[in-house]
């Protein structure tokens, strides 16, 4: 591994073109803008087949299996059905922000594949600063679902909406702090340099990191056992309950986008993004996208959900501290000890997580006691 | 129960929703596939012998909603016999209590095919000749065990195996 | 120097919900998240059941007593008959006690199931533990629609016995579901009993405590939660329940997680007294001779059972004609409902939801 850090460049950072580009730059841009809006798309109309099937079957029994050969086409029928249901708008709903919050929920999850990596040299623009721009960008998503639960004009709406912006502050921090260990141990960061520095895959030298990454975007994208947000059995669908016909298309779409995002990054952060033996890497990449979601639907069919003050507290009080003891940690090792093998480092690195997390999880009450009125 | 609290009871409901994906599903595919139901179910449909009702009129007197409707007269050998008989299955709840109560034992039956759906609801009233036995209104055994024997057995979910095996 | 001001607001969750089990409407004020009163508005799915039952003879009322508790069907027809049977001096055949008694735990398993299947639902859990549930629900509701025809509403216990003696098939089936039961209620164990989560959402919330539980006059799994060991099977046996072994599962504190507990425990001991049952039963006829128009003399009777619910008791007053003169249900989930208030106030929007779950109320017998 290497410790030197690149010097940060205040102009206008973006790397020049692969050298074997015909056309300019904004032919690059507008193929790569095609190629990734049907990355998305098909990627997510995937994603909903592989999670209904594998729910399925968790559960003993088949998936959807009518429209098409084994159910490929039931993500289509579902979409053809919500944008030809009405678009109904409540009389004292907010107009401008009820029309608006929809747009701003899905945008920024679609600006974020800018910077993901597809292949070698395949992205749209290989941005200098990669994950301080996908971090800033999936922070408005959450302004996005406020304005939904506000513009409803609907008190079930206003709770959903007030759970998901505690939920999702709280989750920014040890979100952050778990990835700059990955950028310590890269040196950079920009995506694809993250992707080249994976001699091993980072999930086996930052375990620790690999956790609370993981269970915090299950937070920020509003999934089990996080998803007290849109929590059918309380509060029917949370900020989602006044949206009909195409605006509830965009917040479900925006939804699997997230999930999408989520697999592509830890993909790309902890799992070695496109690098692997035999296969072209756009296919690796693919695979490792579905190893994660499967683990994502897995956790899904099988757990409960949090409330909503057992939740903040799992987030302040385990995982805040656990991400600062790895920060920690994998600073003092680049600092005092930059040649050591990367074997020893896993060992030690998996040992030290293990050792943290058995001890602290000893010590961590979820809370929740009645509230003396 | 100890509280162990670090991961322990999760770890172990994941693993059991794993072992979950190597055991056959247990879906049928109607309408490809259908199950036998019960020897003695008690279908949608009522059927009535002309030959052996004795138009007593106690399956109208025993149903507790008053669906079957039964005008009876003497003939000219002092014998009663039906003029009319009409039953309403939009409201029948398919009791029984009208098979069990008729006197001879096999004038009145409940039927085995249990499908029975009407685009209107003026034709759920059926009478007289509609509520004969014919080849798509097959009867059932509810009170009538000569029947019963005849009829294939159920299937049970008991009985089904994962893959050849047991179920645990 | 800014003080903030709060107001408490009023939430309606309504009769249309996916998780209030039937039509049931709570108006919550709360103050943020935390409840600060709530107020259960019921009689959505009001029948007029007594009403019904004085407009018809006592065998018709029968099947009308079935829609009461929709989900445990058996365990409505039989303190009803034993009413009627104290009223008109019945003897029951010792056959038909043992059936009676068969099918009405086996029918206290599937209602368990069904109850702590949707409360795993109430809590978040994807419908998988609901699904696995339902298998062994599935199973039993074949075996009830082997011997009466029907899978939901039975209409199966007579004045004098049951309508039908069992077939060949059933004894053999039972076994099998009684022998390979235990297993499966490990296996719920294993995906919901230890899982933090789950602790987290269930333990110490919505404690009842014993004196309440018992001057509330809660039945059934509620009131054992809350420590007190009452149980009718033993307290006032009825039927044959005295020749099997058994034990009450009593909880400790009284919150949702030991009445979860409770209702896993009876599962396995309604297991236990069904491999007794299958082992006792005696031969012989299954309906003794009573006649059709039955016409009991005048005077009152009050018959109760532990149904999977609580006590559910039929009070029949007769005045020597077909048709009963007065019939009053007492009803346990409409008295287990009264119950909700002081188990709910302060704690939070979540918890009201899986409280109200774990009491494991059915509407129909709510409403009536």
């Amino acid at each position: 591994m290497q410790a030197n850090v690149t010097g940060f460049n205040p102009t206008f950072a973006y790397n020049t073109l692969p050298p074997d580009w015909p056309g300019n730059f904004w032919l690059h841009w507008l193929i790569f803008t095609i190629i990734l809006i049907a990355f998305i798309i098909a990627t997510v109309i995937m994603f909903i087949w592989f999670e209904r099937r594998l729910i399925g079957r968790f559960q003993i029994r088949l998936g959807p299996n009518r429209v098409g050969p084994f159910g490929l086409f039931q993500a289509i029928a579902d979409v053809v059905k919500i944008l030809t249901k009405e678009d109904i708008v409540p009389q004292k709903a907010d107009k401008v922000v009820f029309w608006l919050a929809p747009l701003v929920a899905l945008v920024p999850v679609l600006m974020v594949f800018a910077v993901v990596p597809l292949q070698s040299g395949a992205i749209l623009v290989d941005l200098d600063i990669g994950i301080l721009y996908v971090l800033a960008l999936s922070s408005i998503v959450s302004i996005g679902i406020f304005m939904a639960g506000w513009g409803s004009n609907n008190k079930y709406s206003i709770i959903g909406a007030m759970r998901d912006v505690a939920q999702l502050i709280s989750y920014e921090i040890p979100l952050v702090l778990s990835i700059v260990g990955v950028v310590l141990l890269t040196g950079s960061l920009s995506l694809s340099e993250i992707v080249r520095a994976q001699n091993i895959p980072f999930i086996l030298l930052q375990p620790i990191g690999f956790f609370v990454f993981f269970i915090g975007s299950l937070a920020e994208i509003n999934r089990c056992p996080f998803d007290l947000v849109e929590a059918e059995s309380e509060i029917i669908a949370g900020y989602n309950i006044e949206f009909s016909g195409s605006k509830f298309a965009a917040f479900f779409l925006a939804e699997y986008s997230e999930a999408v995002l989520l697999s592509a990054l830890t993909a790309t952060l902890f799992l070695g993004g496109w690098s692997g033996p035999l296969l072209p890497p756009f296919l690796w990449l693919l695979i490792k996208m579905f190893a994660v979601f499967a683990l994502i639907v897995w956790i899904r069919s099988t757990l409960p959900r949090f409330r909503i003050d057992q939740m903040m507290a799992f987030a302040w009080k385990f995982l805040l501290p656990l991400a600062l003891i790895n920060l920690l940690l994998t600073s003092l090792q680049i600092v005092f000890w930059p040649e050591a093998s990367s074997w020893i480092i896993v060992l030690l690195s998996f040992a030290i997580g293990i050792t943290l997390i058995l001890v602290w999880s000893k010590s961590f009450k979820p809370g929740g006691n009645k509230v003396g009125i | 129960m100890g509280f162990r609290r670090y991961g322990n009871g999760i770890a172990k409901g994941m693993a059991l929703t794993f072992k979950h994906l190597f055991r056959k599903p247990i879906t049928t595919q109607y309408p490809e596939e259908r199950l036998n139901v019960s020897r003695r179910t008690r279908g949608t449909q009522i059927i009535w012998n002309k030959d052996t009702c004795i138009a007593c009129s106690a399956c109208a007197r025993a149903c507790p909603i008053g669906c079957i409707d039964m005008s009876t007269s003497r003939g000219e050998d002092k014998k009663l016999k039906v003029d009319n008989i009409t039953i309403d299955f939009g409201l029948c709840i398919f009791c029984g209590l009208c098979v069990e109560a008729c006197p001879v034992g096999n004038a009145i039956f409940l039927s085995y095919n249990w499908e029975y759906a009407e685009y209107q609801r003026g034709k759920l009233v059926l009478s007289n000749d509609e509520l004969l036995y014919s080849k798509t209104k097959q009867v059932s055994g509810y009170y009538h065990p000569e029947v019963e024997k005849a009829l294939p057995e159920q299937t049970l979910l008991v009985n089904r195996t994962n893959r050849g095996k047991p179920w645990d | 120097m800014v003080t903030l001001k709060t107001e408490p607001f009023v939430i309606n969750l309504g009769p249309v919900h996916p998780s209030t089990h039937g039509v049931f409407r709570l108006r919550a004020t709360l103050d943020g998240e935390v409840v600060l009163d709530i107020e259960p508005i019921i009689g959505y799915l009001h029948r007029g059941i007594e009403k019904i039952a004085e407009g018809r003879n006592y065998k018709q009322d029968i099947p009308l007593t079935d829609r009461l508790d929709y989900v445990a069907s058996m365990s409505n027809n039989l303190p009803y008959v034993m009413a009627v049977e104290k009223l008109a001096e019945i003897a029951v055949p010792e056959r038909a006690e043992y059936l009676r008694i068969i099918m009405a735990e086996m029918q206290r398993i599937a209602s368990h199931l069904l109850a702590v299947g949707s409360l795993a639902n109430d809590l978040g859990t994807f419908f998988t533990p609901f699904q696995y549930m339902f298998r062994e629900r599935e199973k039993i509701v074949d075996l009830f629609e082997m011997v009466c025809g029907q899978r939901l509403l039975y209409n199966y216990m007579r004045f004098g016995g049951v309508s039908h003696d069992i077939p060949d098939e059933f004894i053999p089936a039972l076994s099998k579901l009684v022998s390979t039961m235990p297993g499966f209620i490990d296996e719920y164990d294993q995906l919901l009993a230890e899982n933090e989560i789950l602790l987290a959402r269930l333990k110490g919330v919505g404690i009842l405590p014993k004196e309440l539980a018992i001057n509330s006059s809660v039945s059934g799994p509620v009131l054992r939660a809350s420590g007190v060991e009452w149980d009718i099977r033993k307290v006032d046996s009825y039927s044959v329940y005295d020749r099997f072994k058994f034990d009450i599962p009593t909880g400790v504190i009284g919150d949702c997680y030991d009445r979860y507990r409770v209702r896993i425990q009876e599962m396995r001991q309604s297991v236990h007294i069904l491999e007794q049952a299958i082992e006792q039963l005696p031969a012989g006829e299954v309906l003794a001779k009573v006649s059709p128009r039955l016409k009991p003399p005048g005077g009152e009777a009050y018959a109760h059972i532990e149904a999977p619910k609580g006590e559910l008791g039929f009070y029949l007053v007769s005045d020597n004609s077909e048709k009963p003169y007065r019939m009053h249900i007492r009803a346990p989930s409409l008295i287990n409902l009264t119950a909700l208030r002081e188990m709910v106030i302060g704690w939070k929007l979540a918890d009201v939801i899986v409280t109200f779950g774990s009491i494991d109320i059915c509407l129909g017998e709510v409403d009536r």
